[in-house]
């Protein structure tokens, strides 16, 4: 058997993809109205560009970014503008979002839209159309793309990693895109590989999607320096951090980034959207959300409007079953939980996980010093240790543990036969640890 | 329906596995064996089960109870030390015994430091400690030791002495023989050679494996012991490093250091089969609570293990030594956790630590 590419630690947690593997990406009906969060990035917080009352359009800017680390926000439908003012975010806090009433036209905003052979177009031209199409990282952390295309002039960037892991169970929006798109996808990864200008390029899918491997590397043939890797189907493979562990063999030292082992990882969604912007000029105003759980009465892969409030959502895929108990932003793993259903779809949304009573509830027991969190870490923290700090605000220890680079990937809670709440324990010692530093630094 | 969402921190799922359903596991492996204690030694070794497991679950509620904490007997971890308390009593220990021994461990050995998960020393091994030193006779030197159906006490022959076990009669009459025969009579210099001739007979260790021999009611057969072990690592309950460790090391210093005629003429086989040795590398050595986190951790602690059971055979005033080796390792466990933790990761790019 070839050995296949992973990284130590992690965890194998059931797949239950199969419930949403073979449906096709559907694109869902308009939204009424549209609710847009100002804050849907990591960085410096946007400045409003419409006012109560304004007419919009498919694509017109909603809100500009402001400095380098901020990204442009555009009105996924056409209509007027209902209200400016706060708004339930998926978090469950309370901040300011835009409020667009749709009128049903989908009329885009003129001139927007404009086709573009990205060969005739320079790198920092690229780079620009990213920026301003409002691109984030759709894996999770929402960072800005054209950021993290932007490295240094003293970094160099040997390897590009595609991010075709998709390691949470129950999502699959990456795998349909793979199958689907899979010749805009390989074009993406060209486009991007030109902008680091970058000698090696991995495509990296898990071990448990064929299809998506066999098409990515037909597409992918024949181009020099470039090579697909099957990925061992474990969790978190997809986590960046992993995959550079698995594919470079290189480990991203506490408190640096990917790009100072010379590395740049980007997932499939955030590669298509790039594609989109720089080839038709189409900003980020919709995502491919993977609707499932056990209380889905219509599973399936959706494309949605970005702002499309949860209830319309499941209303217009077909709806949720009476005893649902919990809703989830994401996967498993890593998803947030909801406050309730009346949330908007963000950028970074991949997927909505629908959990029936009874909801699995972790009991909090004493831990039996098992040992299993820590084989599961894939950072090599002691997550055990780590959490009983917390637990009795031993800050100091908490950071001689190295708390802070936690992913919160969620392994250790996984694994937990006491069922600690390990990762929200962890987290509460992450922030509280960074915040003293912050604090401690000016 | 939609304002009554359920909200908490991620992960939304996990394995299945509890402290109960790893409780009732090792119960489940240690069922061959406790059937086994019953058929060799009848129903007072059934008898002596029955009173410690109860024992160590009365004690233990009694104790959460004045403690005020909520009650966590249903996690079986209770019944699970009562049984290994058990396994480590001679078949005519009396019932009070297995009373006094249950309530000690569970009381002394995990109650006083805080319950489940704060205990320093495995409950039962501690029990059994306190049990040896205060009630010697009872625990190893009883001559009228019970003989399992079937078997020879000692496993071997040796006219005119008695003793329990096969490394008590080696440990306490061969030894000494061959080491200074001249002090000997010529008769008694011969029987010792006999019996070591006969630990190097496929006779002798078949008796190990099928427990035709003395000893305490869990450590008599290693086969039925071993049936155990198998399902725990079917199940995954264990990690394979500290049973591993723990044997490859004895067998080693055994061959190395405890031979009667000088270095490298040890018999392996001999230390690693009769004793308690396969009882506690399987089932008390990988106790979770006592042992540390890491693997590079466990591997200290097994190899640990290992080198204090030959150094306490061979050196020790008793002729058995897992249950006190483990107890020292127990003791440095928190030592080897901090000593073990993992490097920071990325720590080799970064050139440092
Ligand atoms: S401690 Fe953090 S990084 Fe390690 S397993 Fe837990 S959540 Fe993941
Ligand atoms: S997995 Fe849970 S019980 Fe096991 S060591 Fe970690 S925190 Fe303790």
């Amino acid at each position: 058997m070839v050995k296949l590419a992973t990284f130590r630690g992690g965890v194998h947690p059931p797949e239950f993809k199969d419930a949403t593997k073979d449906k096709k990406i559907e694109p869902v009906a308009l939204p009424s109205k549209v609710v847009l969060p100002l804050q849907q990035h990591i960085g410096a917080p946007l400045e409003l560009a419409v006012a109560s009352g304004d007419a919009v359009k498919v694509g017109t800017l909603v809100a500009r970014a402001t400095g380098f680390v901020s990204i442009p926000l555009h009105s996924p439908v056409s209509g007027t503008v209902k209200s400016v003012g706060e708004a339930l975010h998926p978090s469950g806090v309370s901040m300011q979002a835009v409020v667009i009433e749709s009128d049903g036209q989908d009329e885009w905003e003129p001139g927007l839209l404009t086709r573009r052979d990205p060969e005739s177009l320079g790198v920092d031209e690229i780079k620009k159309i990213i920026r301003d199409a409002g691109i984030v990282g759709l894996g999770g952390a929402a960072f800005p793309t054209h950021v993290k295309l932007s490295p240094p002039a003293d970094r160099k960037i040997d390897v590009f990693i595609l991010n075709g892991a998709e390691c949470e169970p129950y999502l699959t929006t990456d795998y349909r895109q793979m199958l689907e798109r899979s010749a805009d996808l390989v074009a993406g990864v060209g486009i991007i590989a030109r902008v680091l200008g970058c000698a090696k390029v991995y495509l990296a899918v898990e071990s448990n999607k064929p299809e998506a491997l066999a098409a990515v590397a037909g597409q992918a043939k024949g181009r020099e320096g470039w090579q697909v890797v099957t990925l061992q189907t474990k969790y978190p493979q997809g986590g960046e951090k992993q995959l550079i562990e698995a594919i470079a063999g290189r480990q991203v030292p506490s408190g640096k980034l990917p790009m100072d082992v010379g590395c740049v990882v980007q997932n499939v969604s955030t590669v298509l959207s790039v594609f989109d912007a720089v080839t038709t000029g189409r900003p980020l105003i919709e995502k491919v959300v993977t609707v499932t759980g056990g209380a889905a009465l219509n599973p399936g892969n959706y494309s949605v409007r970005v702002g499309m409030l949860i209830s319309e959502l499941l209303e217009k895929t077909g709806g949720v079953a009476e005893n649902l108990g919990k809703a989830v932003m994401g996967g498993p793993m890593m998803g947030v939980a909801l406050p309730n259903l009346e949330v908007p779809v963000l950028k970074g949304t991949n997927g909505l996980l629908l959990i029936p009573e009874p909801v699995p509830e972790s009991l909090h027991r004493a831990c039996i010093r098992c040992g299993g969190c820590v084989d599961a870490c894939p950072i090599h923290l002691l997550p055990c240790d780590l959490a009983l700090l917390a637990e009795n605000e031993r800050w100091d220890r908490c950071r001689e543990l190295n708390v802070k680079d936690c992913i919160e990937c969620g392994s250790c809670s996984f694994t937990c036969p006491a069922g600690r709440n390990l990762v929200q324990l962890i987290r509460y010692g992450k922030f509280t640890v960074m915040s003293q530093d912050r604090a401690a630094k000016k | 329906m939609s304002e009554f969402l359920k909200v908490s921190s991620s992960p939304h799922f996990y394995t299945g596995e509890s402290v109960p359903s790893i409780m009732k596991g090792v119960l489940i492996s240690l069922a061959p064996a406790t059937l086994g204690a019953v058929y060799f030694f009848g129903w007072h070794a059934a008898m002596l089960i029955v009173l410690s497991i109860g024992s160590a679950v009365a004690a233990e509620a009694l104790c959460q109870r004045l403690r005020k904490v909520p009650r966590s007997i249903d996690d079986y971890s209770a019944v699970v030390t009562g049984l290994l308390l058990a396994f480590n009593l001679p078949a005519n220990a009396p019932w009070w015994l297995a009373v006094l021994g249950g309530v000690f461990a569970i009381v002394v050995a995990k109650e006083v430091f805080g319950g489940i998960g704060f205990n320093v020393w495995n409950p039962a091994l501690a029990a059994r400690a306190f049990l040896l030193a205060s009630f010697p006779t009872i625990m190893i030197s009883s001559p009228d030791y019970p003989v399992p159906r079937g078997g020879t006490l000692s496993g071997l022959t040796l006219d005119g002495v008695t003793q329990a076990t096969p490394l008590q009669l080696i440990k306490n009459t061969v030894a000494p023989i061959l080491q200074n025969p001249s002090a000997f009579s010529p008769r008694e210099v011969q029987n010792a050679h006999a019996v070591l001739a006969q630990t190097g007979q496929w006779e002798f260790y078949r008796n190990l494996l099928l427990g035709n021999m003395g000893g305490v009611l869990g450590e008599t057969s290693a086969i039925l012991l071993l049936i155990g072990a198998v399902y725990l690592f079917v199940r995954k309950y264990i990690d394979w490093r500290v049973p591993l460790g723990y044997i490859g090391t004895v067998a080693l210093a055994a061959w190395v250091f405890a031979g009667p005629e000088g270095y490298f003429t040890g018999n392996p086989l001999l230390h690693v089969l009769s004793g308690g040795l396969i009882l506690g590398a399987f089932f008390m050595a990988t106790d979770m609570v006592t042992s540390p986190v890491t693997r590079k951790g466990k591997w200290v602690f097994a190899v640990g293990c290992g080198l204090l059971t030959v150094l306490i055979r061979v050196k020790g005033g008793y002729p058995e030594g897992v249950s006190y080796a483990i107890l020292l390792m127990n003791t440095a466990t928190p030592l080897i956790d901090a000593y073990t933790r993992p490097r920071v990761y990325g720590a080799e790019a970064a050139g440092g630590k």
